[in-house]
């Protein structure tokens, strides 16, 4: 039993059942974030939640339509420029210096237990010294958020390297092939897949360092809306600022992700 | 036969933290052009590591190893190395693998292209070369791979347990493609293996090793009449049962 385009009335039905099952999850998840606004919005009303420091749906949307006028859109570019500069510094460095270690086998093994150390430190801890290296101002900003996302960088793209199948290096070896050749051929493209899973977490963790670095020293941005918030006992803004910082956060994964797609269309493109 | 490789007293001793592991033991042998020969040995006697010797992947302890004439010192370009896997790369086509090895040695010209592609439609795959290799079966893989060491065109093709990554169908049909094609393209060939029957139906000659330290045991003329020496029809002949068995009790398997 076929229909027109030759397709069986089973994969039909099939096809039916997988974008019903694909509506339904997007119709329950609006549902599941409305029902929290409306729960959010009742309860403030009620006066069972404090909205003076909770806040409310509605106020944070009065809040929001406000900070419009007022500058907010220069608040959300200053965090986003921060946050970018910040994660391609960091991702490009750290893999820079994954493919010299990789290179290097010496340097690797002493920088090592340097690594790891650095790894576990709260590089938090070290923003009052960075403020003092870099200066009061946005470049102490990016170092905070470089230097949160470099070392895990470094980390994980030199375990990616140093774990690519070695059968596929030994296959390129056995034609001539030296290091330069055996990277650019095997270990970085084998590699690709880490390089973006690692972007997707650095965006999360340079906005922490940006946020944290906005806390201690800025004139603008999300972080200083917060901060600012915090201290003229504005919540409403606060939580304003907490949710746009939310939907950045988010907007920016997606870009990646659709990078990534991009990326890896390109590479096999470039390889036909 | 003049002689194309030669082994003279090839010794391999590898030193690790743990101490010395010495792999192989004055292996000498000689393969002449157009040979198909097969080393058969005990799972960790050093198989692949004469193989690698052979390749210029490594250095013997001592010995040398000659291909006419000349010492092998570092990859030689006249070999071509396939090791188990097909160690093809996901990202690129089929084309775009095949001619991997032309593009590092950099022999991409139109003549070199033009060559692999006649490799790809002789030997059925040209109609794949735009296709990933994930899109390819197992047989289809391994007959890439082949071509990417044969667009190089190497004198002396060295086969590492090529097939053993196979199921049994596809192995029994590839090896007699496999055969074929490397008949037809007049390649001298070393293969390592593991299969005794593989072996038996493939080379011209055998060489059994030892337990490790691999030493040469013995060497098998294997010699089929004309029109059974396909391996499919080799393993049909009377003759094969009496090889099977003799290799087999060399190999001393103890269970
Ligand atoms: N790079 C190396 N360093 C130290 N020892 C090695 C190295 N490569 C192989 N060996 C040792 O040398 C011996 C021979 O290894 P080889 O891989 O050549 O054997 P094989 O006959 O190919 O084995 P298999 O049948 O499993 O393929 C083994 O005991 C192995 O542990
Ligand atoms: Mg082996």
């Amino acid at each position: 039993m076929y229909t027109y385009k030759g397709i069986s009335k089973e994969r039909c039905e099939y096809i039916r059942r997988i974008k019903r099952q694909k509506t339904l999850i997007n119709v329950a998840r609006i549902a599941v974030f409305a029902g929290i606004a409306a729960l959010w919005e009742i309860l403030a009303a009620l006066n069972v939640i404090d909205s003076f420091i909770m806040s409310s749906p509605s106020r944070i949307a009065a809040t929001i339509s406000g900070m419009v006028s007022n500058g907010l859109m220069h608040h959300i570019g200053v965090t986003c420029l921060e946050t970018f500069i910040g994660f391609l510094l960091g991702t490009l460095l750290g893999t820079a210096i994954a493919t010299l270690l990789w290179w290097n086998d010496f340097a690797s093994g002493v920088m090592e237990p340097i690594l790891v150390i650095l790894n576990s430190l709260p590089k938090i801890a070290l923003g009052p010294v960075i403020i003092i290296w870099a200066g009061a101002g946005m470049q102490a900003i990016i170092v905070v958020a470089i230097a949160i996302s470099l070392i895990v960088t470094v980390l994980d793209m030199l375990s990616g390297f140093i774990n690519t199948d070695a059968e596929k290096v030994r296959m390129v070896r056995s034609f001539g092939a030296g290091k330069r050749i055996i990277f650019t051929k095997v270990v970085f493209p084998s590699n690709l897949g880490t390089l973006f899973t690692l972007l997707k977490v650095n965006i999360g963790l340079s906005l922490v360092g940006v946020i944290a670095g906005e806390f201690l020293v800025s004139k603008a941005g999300l972080g200083y809306l917060i901060v600012y918030g915090g201290q003229v006992f504005q919540m409403d803004l606060v939580m304003s600022s907490v949710i746009i910082l939310a939907v950045v956060a988010a907007l920016m994964y997606q870009a990646v992700a659709l990078l990534e797609k991009y990326a890896n269309r390109l590479l096999k493109f470039s390889t036909k | 036969m003049s002689s194309l490789l030669r082994l003279e007293g090839v010794s391999k001793i590898y030193q690790s933290r743990n101490g010395e592991i010495q792999a192989i033991e004055d292996v000498s042998f000689s393969v002449g052009e157009g040979e198909y020969v097969s080393i058969v040995g005990p799972s960790g006697c050093g198989k692949s590591t004469l193989l690698s010797i052979i390749a210029g992947l490594y250095e013997p302890t001592s010995g040398a190893v000659y291909i006419n004439g000349t010492e092998v010192s570092g990859m030689s370009r006249d070999i071509g190395y396939m090791l188990q896997n097909d160690n093809l790369l996901e990202w690129r086509t089929i084309r775009k693998n095949v001619l991997l090895g032309l593009e590092i040695r950099r022999l991409l010209t139109p003549e070199t292209i033009e060559y692999a592609d006649d490799l790809l439609k002789k030997y059925g795959l040209y109609d794949f070369k735009d296709r990933y290799p994930s899109q390819l079966s197992g047989g289809m893989r391994q007959r890439a791979a082949l071509i990417r060491t044969l667009a190089v065109k190497p004198n002396i093709l060295l086969l590492d347990e090529a097939f053993s990554a196979l199921d049994y169908q596809t192995r029994l049909a590839l090896t007699d493609d496999v055969y074929g094609i490397l008949k037809q393209e007049k390649k001298t060939t070393i293969m390592v293996t593991h299969d005794i029957p593989e072996c038996i139906s493939m080379s011209d000659r055998i060489i059994v090793l030892t337990k490790r330290p691999a030493k040469v045991k013995n060497i098998h003329n294997i010699e089929y009449p004309e029109g059974s020496r396909r391996p499919l029809a080799r393993r049909n002949h009377p003759d094969f049962g009496r090889q099977f068995n003799e290799i087999w009790r060399e190999l001393d398997v103890h269970v």
